[in-house]
């Protein structure tokens, strides 16, 4: 075998290591799953006293299905044919003659973890990477091997249906909690764990009483039922069909996916009807895409030097430190960093929890007015206010005191790279580092070209955005670069049909059944309407802004920071008026301008493919992502 | 000549007051947050330390080896030792001298030593009563015996022992740390009016410091989680004046005594630093001296007059460099009290003083007040226990630099019967 080995110790006890060969990830490709079954005939010609399943790869357990084989499904057929090879495996793990055991460290997502609930016990090793999950949805596709049923039976169908709809991991001490590890142990006794479990053969886990009674068949149709509401606030069906899929299998089918005939709402046929899965799979790809972008230099980075603590620096310093780095964050007085940290301080706490990691990140994160940081630093980050003069001011400045070998880059939207490069020494040290408001949760980074920029610079550049979880794109110095220059016209127009009379709710309806996840005109509150207005003067467009945006602005009106936009915003939300009827046509008016200005971002070379475009207006512009980017949602004839 | 040992810089924390209930910042978050300022602005990393050695009083439960702790945080990595040392009032200067000791025995090349107390967080305790009712309490079972228990709890029980209160009465003579100031005023016949014109003069002097900006480079500012951030010594108060301090009561001595909050020092939260490094370390990574420390001098007393230590620790450690009180350009005798201080530059110029308990011929003489504190002291700033005697000696160097003075003496009284002193020079540059 090439991807597992089989060894068996003094006690009896066989231990089956998943390494796939060639790789770095262990994913269940149709020939890892082959190999699978020789070693379930091995052992079933002689059973082992017991069996761990475990991984070779220090990185996790199994991330689940090999993804790039999903391009080869053309038909319902396709998916029936690769749904039942791992159907069949995973049920020859369950009905062994022998105990079973999954040891899980690190991620066991899709495929993997449902290896793992064919097996009869799971244990789970206690640490931070530790994530337990079925994120199928988020491609489109259901969990196929046999997640829907027994992870429902496993754990109760209110938590099982909960991790299936969302996509959602949990880590270790939760996956414990909920009942779906048996154990959760530090590394150094986990080996121990697995053998003692396999010698003593605790009794297997059952549901609590009233846990077990929502898998009763009418619980099952109320709790279907309240699923669905849920789910109904988040995706409409004929966007993303599968999260609904997913609940109808668990409802009438016990979670067998191949149990609806075509035709059912259910089945499989019915699923990959839409092109939702396919778009989505290839959102995926186009990620992994940007994500090898990052790796064609060494960003060899231990510490972060990023000037001016206002919205922009202080989050992309407070992630920067979140992510392990050294950060050191300047600005002109102590009291502007103050908020900063009050940011960062909240951000670690959702995103960390245990204490000690929270003071671990704030202590990463070092307030420093007098710059002491620059000549430290690795990247240098400059994210002070628009102004021509004072960027190049403070570029002469930090070249001076900086490490020859240190990024040096700045976050401007609006001024163009070559202007600010001017004022070093070397100009094609600058590279542009865009990044996108809020900082925690928005995945993609501009990396921007200036004329002379190096394009080692640059590559380093995106291997730092890599670094720090983040996906780079690499954009050419522009007006707008990318992203804002595609949202420009879109939001624009919104603003024009409101001009026209139309409802703000019936704009930002029509963009939400096109499958925006936010409407342009809340979009344009959110990200207040002073800096649309500069951004709509800065890319032209044609003629006069829109009249009641430039009116809002006059009053000082700016959307949610105000507390008045658009909308009335109460307590961060919106305040809308259910009632409205969407002009027809709406949707397509208000997206058609942003596809247009896509195609030409990709005519002017802006971005060097149309995948990356694409890639860039989903992950940035949050453009909808089951219709897989503008450029590819233009080539498909209108459904 | 033993080899020099310089300091290079140092830092420290804005001085906050205790306020009555735990302050925004532990002692490690202090700590850290003025080292890693401290060691941002020099061209070494963390990690380039030899080791971390930081003075605390009263260090928190679980952060008993505070230096390991910090240094820890501060990013010094796994392979930089840190501990603590504990000598009351003085375990930040005592800090100074561990380091100097390790220096000299050529252990070390380049540390990072100084003090810290988060005074404002000093717990309370559990009575002795209490822990052995609670030990009988886990030891019974069943509900009877139990029952029976609790009918033996008193409320006297459960009034708690408030760890600081502890921490400043001497254990060996039954004195509050302001009684042994009130017998150096009967002793000296240093009046209210003396100590409050003193009191008054400390917070003059701490405010001309600040608003000149003099503190610029010595105090780092402190941030917190919830978005604020503290740049200055908060006890400082401009209505600190004579006539308002005579309206305070005696704290100490109920009723008939002189010392009252107002002329003591502040029970604050704290930290400073200094880095020292020996001259092989200067030159292998371009350091630039502020100074050296030139010797050091402790010296022990009568705990009930424990205020005069600064004067049995400064007496010997002049007359081994041959040097008389008029040869030194600058003073720091820290604030414990405005009687205390008082009480020392009597002594010094006090002939029988000199003669009964320094064996000396005469009195040594008189300190120029203008050449004492002269930003003021712990009384206007604050006296966070484990931290004052780091920053008298890193504030010395620099109103030596300020004033062009050469040659200057920190001095500590210590609770319990002891005092610290050290000779400190700037470096010539």
């Amino acid at each position: 075998m090439k991807h597992w080995t089989l060894a068996r110790d003094a006690d009896g006890i066989a231990w089956l290591t998943f390494d796939k060969a060639d790789a770095t990830t262990n994913t269940l490709s149709r020939e890892a799953l082959a190999e699978l079954n020789e070693a379930l005939d091995e052992l079933e010609r002689n059973a082992p006293r017991g069996l761990v399943i475990r991984s070779g790869k220090a990185n996790g357990f199994i991330a689940g299905a090999d993804v790039t084989e999903f391009s080869e499904i053309h038909d319902a057929a396709g998916v029936r044919e690769i749904l039942s090879r791992g159907l069949a495996t995973f049920d020859r793990v369950a009905r062994t003659s022998y105990p079973t055991l999954a040891l899980i460290r690190g991620y066991c997502l899709g495929g993997g973890l449902e290896l793992a609930l064919a097996c009869r016990y799971r244990v789970v090793v206690d640490e931070p990477s530790t994530r337990l999950g079925l994120p199928e949805v988020m491609l489109g596709i259901l969990p196929g091997w046999g997640g829907v049923a027994r992870l429902p039976a496993l754990i109760g169908a209110p938590a099982a249906l909960d991790m299936m709809l969302t996509g959602k991991t949990v880590d270790a001490r939760k996956a414990k909690r909920l009942g779906l590890a048996d154990e959760c142990v530090p590394p150094r006794i986990m080996d121990n764990t697995a053998r003692g479990m396999l010698r003593t053969l605790p009794p297997r886990r059952r549901l609590s009483f009233p846990l077990s009674l929502t898998q009763a068949p009418l619980a099952r149709r109320y709790i279907a039922q309240n699923a669905r509401k849920r789910v109904a606030k988040r995706a409409r069906r004929e966007h993303y069909p599968a999260p609904y899929t997913i609940i109808d299998l668990w409802e009438r089918f016990d979670g067998q996916p191949l149990a609806p005939a075509a035709g059912d709402p259910a089945s499989i046929e019915t699923l990959f009807a839409t092109p939702t899965a396919t778009n989505l799979i290839r959102v995926f790809h186009l990620q992994e895409r940007l994500k090898a972008l990052g790796k064609e230099a060494e960003a060899d980075i231990a510490h972060v030097h990023v000037v001016g603590a206002g919205t922009m620096g202080g989050d992309i310093a407070a992630w920067c430190a979140l992510r392990g780095f050294t950060v050191t964050l300047q600005d002109q007085a102590p009291a502007r960093i103050a908020p900063a940290i009050e940011r960062a301080a909240k951000l670690y706490r959702d995103r960390l929890r245990d204490p000690r990691r929270v003071r671990d990140a704030l202590d990463r994160l070092v307030p420093d007015v007098a710059g002491n940081g620059v000549a430290r630093a690795d990247v240098i980050i400059e994210a002070i206010f628009e102004n021509e003069d004072a960027k190049r001011a403070l570029f002469a400045a930090l070249a001076a005191k900086a490490k020859p070998s240190a990024i040096l880059a700045t976050n401007t939207s609006s001024i163009p790279l070559e202007t600010i490069a001017t004022a070093l020494r070397d100009p094609s040290r600058l590279i542009g580092l865009h990044f996108f408001n809020p900082v925690a949760r928005m995945m993609l980074v501009e990396v921007v070209a200036g004329q002379d920029s190096d394009a080692r610079e640059l590559a380093r550049g995106a291997a730092f955005v890599r670094a720090i979880d983040k996906l780079p794109l690499p954009v050419k110095s522009a007006p707008g670069f990318l992203v804002n220059r595609v949202l420009a016209p879109y939001l624009m127009t919104a603003m024009r049909a409101v001009d026209e009379g139309v409802a703000p709710e019936a704009v930002d309806e029509a963009a939400v059944a096109f499958g925006m996840p936010m409407g342009p005109i809340e979009l344009a509150d959110t990200v207040g309407l002073d800096i649309c207005l500069a951004v709509g003067r800065m890319l032209g467009g044609d003629g006069e802004a829109p009249r009641r945006l430039a009116s809002l602005v006059e009053g000082g009106n700016l959307g949610k920071k105000t507390g008045r936009g658009f909308y009335t915003w109460v307590d961060g939300r919106a305040q809308k008026n259910a009632n409205v009827t969407v002009p027809a046509g709406l949707g397509a008016r208000l997206v058609d301008p942003l596809v247009a200005e896509a195609k030409r971002a990709l005519d002017e070379g802006i971005v060097s493919d149309s995948d990356l475009v694409d890639a860039g207006a989903i992950f940035g512009a949050g453009f909808a992502p089951f219709r897989g980017g503008p450029l590819h949602y233009a080539k498909v004839p209108a459904a | 000549m033993k080899s020099p040992i310089y300091v290079i810089d140092g830092a420290r924390t804005p001085f906050l007051k205790a306020r009555n209930r735990p302050g925004p910042f532990a002692a490690s978050d202090l700590a850290s947050a003025a080292g890693r300022a401290l060691l941002l602005r020099q061209p070494i990393q963390p990690t380039e330390l030899d080791e971390v050695i930081l003075g605390c009083a009263i260090p928190s439960v679980d952060e008993v080896n505070i230096g390991r702790v910090v240094a820890l945080r501060m990013g010094c990595g796994h392979k930089v030792p840190g501990w603590t040392v504990m000598r009351n009032c003085a375990s930040g200067m005592q800090a100074l001298d561990s380091a100097i000791d390790s220096m000299r025995a050529g252990r070390s090349q380049l540390v990072l030593a100084g003090g810290v107390d988060a005074l404002s967080r000093a717990p309370l305790l559990v009575s002795d009563a209490m822990v052995a009712w609670l030990s009988k309490w886990y030891a019974a079972k069943g509900v009877g015996k139990r029952a029976a228990l609790v009918t033996e709890l008193r409320l006297r029980h459960l009034a708690p022992v408030i760890a600081l209160m502890r921490g400043l009465t001497d254990p060996i003579v039954g004195l509050m740390m302001g009684q042994t100031a009130e017998n150096l005023a009967y002793r000296f016949g240093i009046t209210r009016a003396d100590m409050d014109a003193y009191a008054a003069t400390s917070h003059e002097r701490a405010l001309a410091a600040q608003r000149e900006g003099r503190l610029a480079h010595e105090v780092v500012p402190l941030y917190d989680t919830s978005g604020h951030v503290y740049v200055a010594d908060d006890g400082v108060r401009e209505d600190s004046t004579p006539a308002n301090l005579a309206k305070l009561k005696p704290f100490f001595d109920r009723k008939y005594g002189n010392v009252t909050a107002g002329n003591s020092s502040q029970v604050t939260d704290g930290a400073a630093w200094l880095l020292l490094a020996t001259e092989e370390a200067v030159a292998r990574h371009g350091l630039v001296p502020k100074g050296r420390i030139v010797d050091s001098q402790w010296a022990a007393l009568d705990p009930a007059q424990m205020g005069l230590g600064p004067v049995y620790a400064t007496a010997p450690l002049l007359a081994r460099h041959n040097i008389g009180l008029a040869d030194v350009d600058a003073w720091e005798i820290n604030e414990a009290f405005a009687a205390q201080v008082l009480a020392c530059l009597r002594a010094f110029a006090d002939d029988a003083f000199c003669r009964d308990e320094l064996g000396l011929p005469q009195a040594l003489g008189t300190i120029d007040p203008n050449a004492l504190n002269v930003d003021g002291g712990a009384i206007a700033i604050g006296h966070p226990v484990g931290a004052s005697g780091a920053r008298i000696v890193l504030h010395l160097l620099d109103v030596l630099e300020r004033r062009n003075g050469k040659r200057g003496v920190a001095a500590i009284c210590i609770g319990g019967g002891q005092g610290g002193a050290m000779l400190v020079e700037r470096t010539a540059s």
